[in-house]
Formats: structure tokens, sequence, C-alpha cells
């Protein structure tokens, strides 16, 4: 079977070639993709967990929103203990000033994401914890 | 307001053998909406003011848009519910009327409050349209959008002795890699379903894509498929939008795509322009940044080398109108109330917007950029093109990788930031 990722964003991120792309590197990397759309509500996200049982949930947002909603999702998520240890990436514009996004990184993974990927880190690294992800799931 | 000319229509009418410009401005300060508005106003250009307003005021919060005017914080745009009917009076107060038009943009699929804000305030003018402000800003259902802008339109309508304007801003669906057929077909059914519930002033939309050929093609058969399906010319033109994709980074770069869409704009016709900054790139444009773009689109237009010599391939036109024509068509065969046709056009997917996530939207069809940036279909979903628009049409590929899509998304910024990194005469890098 292969490993499942639930696609998300944030609730006021209304956009979606973000979505599309990293649909497309999950699926290019044997992922089976559940793309829940922009605008995405918390419980939205949350149901999606307890539906579908994902590998790996990834978070990706543009609008300068995700050290906020991120934050807040990612407290939602751990707050569900079927879900503590669920692996969850978050990644793209997380905030309007590129200079605060090490901060914001440091403050996003200590709220429990497995990793946080603002625009200066590499989508190469991104993919080997999905391979590596991949390969535990297998 | 009860006797009060219609500021919109009546400046159209009359700027007539000029680019009409105008700004995406927005501000959540009082007196800073006001300077912008004051600022484009008084610029030599044919203006119309722009009022944006804020993402909150766009997903009905209007709860948190008043906290953030208690409390001074910034929005990203003007919230016009939550400041009330006598703050929007003074806002506008000595600055609109039928020299200075000015137009209320916001994004929102049920806009309801928004429309009754807009009409108390005095403003004449907005935009949007039941497919353009649902499908890409979220997950309403499109019935729902469907019948609050019935609503809508009806509220800007039942005022009698004015003509309220309304842009449909369909031609501008997902700001990029839409095949301009979709696009055409969208903001011309758009104007149709306005038309049917009682405007009387409408306009019809384009952005720019990925070569300028293409674009002039498009813009020419939106004005001909137009022609087929509006009503008399005097209530309708059509607007251009400069592109609203991944913009260039460096000053020339995003000079010369600035430059292109007046290019654009004048051969293929337009009444109004809406700008893009230098700056947009980088952050959100200031109102200096903004009042540079509209002079130098005005100055654009007004300059002899705008005026395109080159020859549009023949049958670039004939083909857009073609598919385009086929669309409309097709979803006016549904039903004979254009409100359900919609509906039941994206239900079997025989409407179908690429790239576009939105749960009432099929995505099965897919488009690509080819080499010289023409956008074509690459499949064509559930759409029931005929053969011959399959054979001439579609681009060979069928399936897209992440990288791909990366560049095609970045099409642009590449060709203008590498193309321009000296004094580049225009249209010097279009290969054709």
């Amino acid at each position: 079977m292969k490993p499942r990722a639930v696609l998300t964003t944030i609730p006021s991120d209304s956009h979606n070639w973000n979505l599309i792309y990293m649909q497309l590197l999950l699926e290019e990397n044997d992922f089976e993709v559940i793309n829940l759309g922009a605008c995405t509500t918390y419980e939205e996200v949350e149901q999606a967990c307890l539906e579908f049982k994902p590998t790996v949930i990834v978070v990706s947002t543009v609008n300068g929103h995700g050290y906020l909603e991120g934050k807040t999702l990612i407290e939602k998520i751990r707050a569900r203990p079927e879900l503590a240890d669920l692996p969850v990436y978050i990644g793209g514009k997380l905030s309007t000033d590129k200079n605060m996004s090490y901060l914001y990184s440091v403050e996003l993974e200590q709220a429990g994401y497995s990793g946080v990927y603002p625009e200066s880190r590499k989508t190469a690294d991104f993919i080997s914890e999905l391979k590596a992800l991949a390969k535990k799931a297998a | 307001m009860e006797n009060s000319p219609s500021y919109f229509h009546e400046f159209v009418q009359a700027a007539k053998g000029d680019l009409i410009v105008q700004p995406r401005m927005g501000f959540c300060a009082f007196s800073k909406m006001r300077e912008g508005l004051s600022r484009v106003k008084n610029i030599e250009a044919a203006t119309i003011g722009t009022i944006t307003l804020d993402s909150f005021t766009r997903t009905g919060d209007f709860a948190s848009a008043a906290k953030a005017i208690k409390n001074n914080s910034a929005l990203n745009g003007y919230p016009i519910v939550s400041h009330g009917k006598a703050r929007n009076q003074e806002l506008i107060d000595g600055l609109i009327g039928t020299d200075f038009p000015i137009q209320v943009r916001h994004g929102c699929s049920k806009p309801e409050h928004i429309f009754k804000a807009i009409v108390e305030t005095g403003i004449d003018a907005s935009e949007g349209g039941p497919i353009s402000y649902c499908f890409p800003y979220g997950k309403v259902p499109l019935k729902e959008s469907i019948r609050s802008w019935q609503t809508c339109s009806e509220i800007f309508a039942a005022v009698e002795h004015k003509k309220y304007h309304l842009e449909s801003f369909g031609g501008c669906m997902m700001g990029q890699l839409c095949p301009p057929s979709m696009l055409i077909a969208i903001t011309v059914v758009e104007a149709l379903f306005f038309k049917r519930f009682g405007i009387r002033s409408y306009s019809v939309s384009l952005t720019q894509g990925s070569n300028i050929l293409q674009d002039i093609a498009a813009l020419t058969a939106l004005r001909l498929v137009g022609e087929k399906y509006l009503g008399p010319r005097e209530d309708w033109h059509v607007v251009y939008y400069t592109f609203m994709g991944k913009f260039p980074e460096t000053m020339n770069g995003a000079r010369a795509i600035m430059r292109d869409s007046v290019v654009v704009a004048k051969a293929g016709q337009a009444r109004r322009l809406i700008v893009k900054t230098v700056m947009e790139a980088h952050q959100i444009p200031t109102i200096d940044d903004n009042i540079e773009a509209l002079e130098l689109a005005h100055q654009d237009f007004h300059d002899p080398s705008t005026s395109l010599s080159q020859e549009i391939k023949p049958g670039m036109v004939e083909a857009i109108f073609e598919e385009a024509d086929f669309l409309i068509d097709l979803l006016l065969n549904l039903d004979s109330k254009i409100e359900i046709a919609i509906d039941v056009a994206f239900k079997k997917g025989y409407w179908d917007v690429p790239f576009c996530l939105h749960p009432n939207n099929n995505n099965s069809a897919l488009a690509k950029l080819n080499n010289e940036g023409f956008i074509l279909w690459a499949n064509a979903g559930k759409i029931p093109f005929p053969n011959h628009i399959i054979r001439n049409n579609f681009s060979k590929e069928k399936k897209l990788s992440s990288s791909e899509l990366l560049m095609m998304l970045s099409f642009n910024q590449f060709k203008y930031d590498t193309f321009n990194q000296a004094e580049t005469p225009v249209l010097q890098h279009v290969s054709c």
C-alpha cells in the first residue's frame, strides 16, 4: 500500500498554486495524496486525519499567516491523543517578514511540528524526510 | 445621492480614445485610504479610484475587522462594512464625481453586506462574479455564490435613476495558466448573468498571459465574443489586467512586463487597465508605487512605440473565438436560466478550470505552456470540444511534473528578468 499524505493549508489562506505543486511533488515521491484545498478549517484537517489515517500531514501556506494559524492547527492536532505522534510538516511563506522566518520556525517546531520549512530551506531536504517516512510506513 | 449621476458609467463613456488606468489600492487606515484616492485623482491620466477591501471583510468576519479599526492594527485593505456609512461618505466626500469614479474590489463570494455598504456610501461600481469570486477563494459552494451574486446584482439594479457598474473578474481566474477561451467564456457568461439580474452597465475582463501575440489575439477575441453575446456597445467595455502571477523581480523586468501589458491593451482596444507596480515581487505597493505605475501606463499608452507593428498569426483570433463561442453556447444550452446553467456546466465537468481546487470544479482539465509561452489545453477533461479543436489547439503532453509546474509559474519572471537586464526595447524578446 502506498504511503498516504493529507495535504492542507490554514483557514485564511486562499492560495491554490502551492497546493497543486505540493500534490505533484508528493505523488512523484510515491505518496497517495488527499488534497483538502484552500481555506481549510481546523476541523476539516482533524476530520481528514481521523478518516484517512495518513502517514503524514503536509501544511503548505504562503499568505504570511502560517506562524499564527499554523500554530493553532498543530496545537489542535497534538491535543488529540490518537494524533499525538503523527508526522506533521509545515512550509512556505510563514510570515510576511522574511527576516522572522527562522524565529517562527523554531516556535512552530516547539509547538509540535515534526519539521518546518520556511522559504530558505531546500525542497530536497523535505523530499529526503518524505522518503524516510515512506520507508518506515512500508 | 438621490439624483447623483452614474459616475463610473459616464466617466468611461466620456474617456473614449484614452486608456483609463486604475490601481489595486486598499488601506485599513481611513486617512491613508483617503490620501491614496486623492493622489490617484490628481494625476494627469484618466484614472478611476480603487478601494480594495481587507480579507476579514471578504470572509464576513466583521467583528475582527471592527476590532482592527479600534486597535489601529494594519489590515490588508479597507474594511468598508465596519467603518460604517458616515465614515465611508466622509472618505469619498469631495473626491467622487463623473471626473473621478470609485470602484470597490473585494474577492468575496457572498458579498451582500459589501454591496449594501457600497450603495449607502454613494459609490456606484464594484467587481467580481458568481464564478470568479467563488472558485479561486476557498470552498463556499458555487450554488451559494450564484444565489448571493443574484441578490447583489439586484441590489445595484434596484436603484432606478442610476446605472451601477459591475465588472466581471472572470477573465482573471487563477491569475495565470488558464487557456484564454475559458477565461473569455467565464467573463462573458458572468456579464450575461449580471444583465439578467438588471445590471445596465458592465465590463468583461482578461489578464495578461505569457505570450504577447496570444494575449492580443485573446483580447481581440474577447471583444468579438462580447459583441456576439452582450447588449449594446455603450453598456459594456473590456478591462485588461497586467500580469497577476509571479512577477519579475528586477526593475527592468517588471517595467518591461508592465509596458507589454499596455501594448496588449492598446492593440486589443481595452478601455481600462488594472496596473501592477515595479515592487510587485517584493512588497505590498505604497501609494507612491501605485502613482508611478499609473503614470507609466498612461505615458506608455501615448508613446507611439507601444503600437504593435507585427501581425497576429492568421487564424489565432478565430481559434480562440471558436473555443470560447463553443463553451458559451454549450452552457447556454444546458438551461434557459443562466444561474442554473452555470451550476450544471461545472457539475457535469463541461466547464472546467485547470488547476482550480474548488470542490465544485471538476479539475480534470489541464493546461500547459509551450516554449513560446502560449497557454494551451493539454487535457480537456470532460469538456466536449469537437475533434478539430482538439487537434488544433491541444498540447501533446498530458502529464505534468512538479518541476514543470514551477517552471510554468515562473515563465514570465524568468523571461522578463533575463531579457531585460539592460535597456531593452519592448518586444525585442518576443519570438513569433
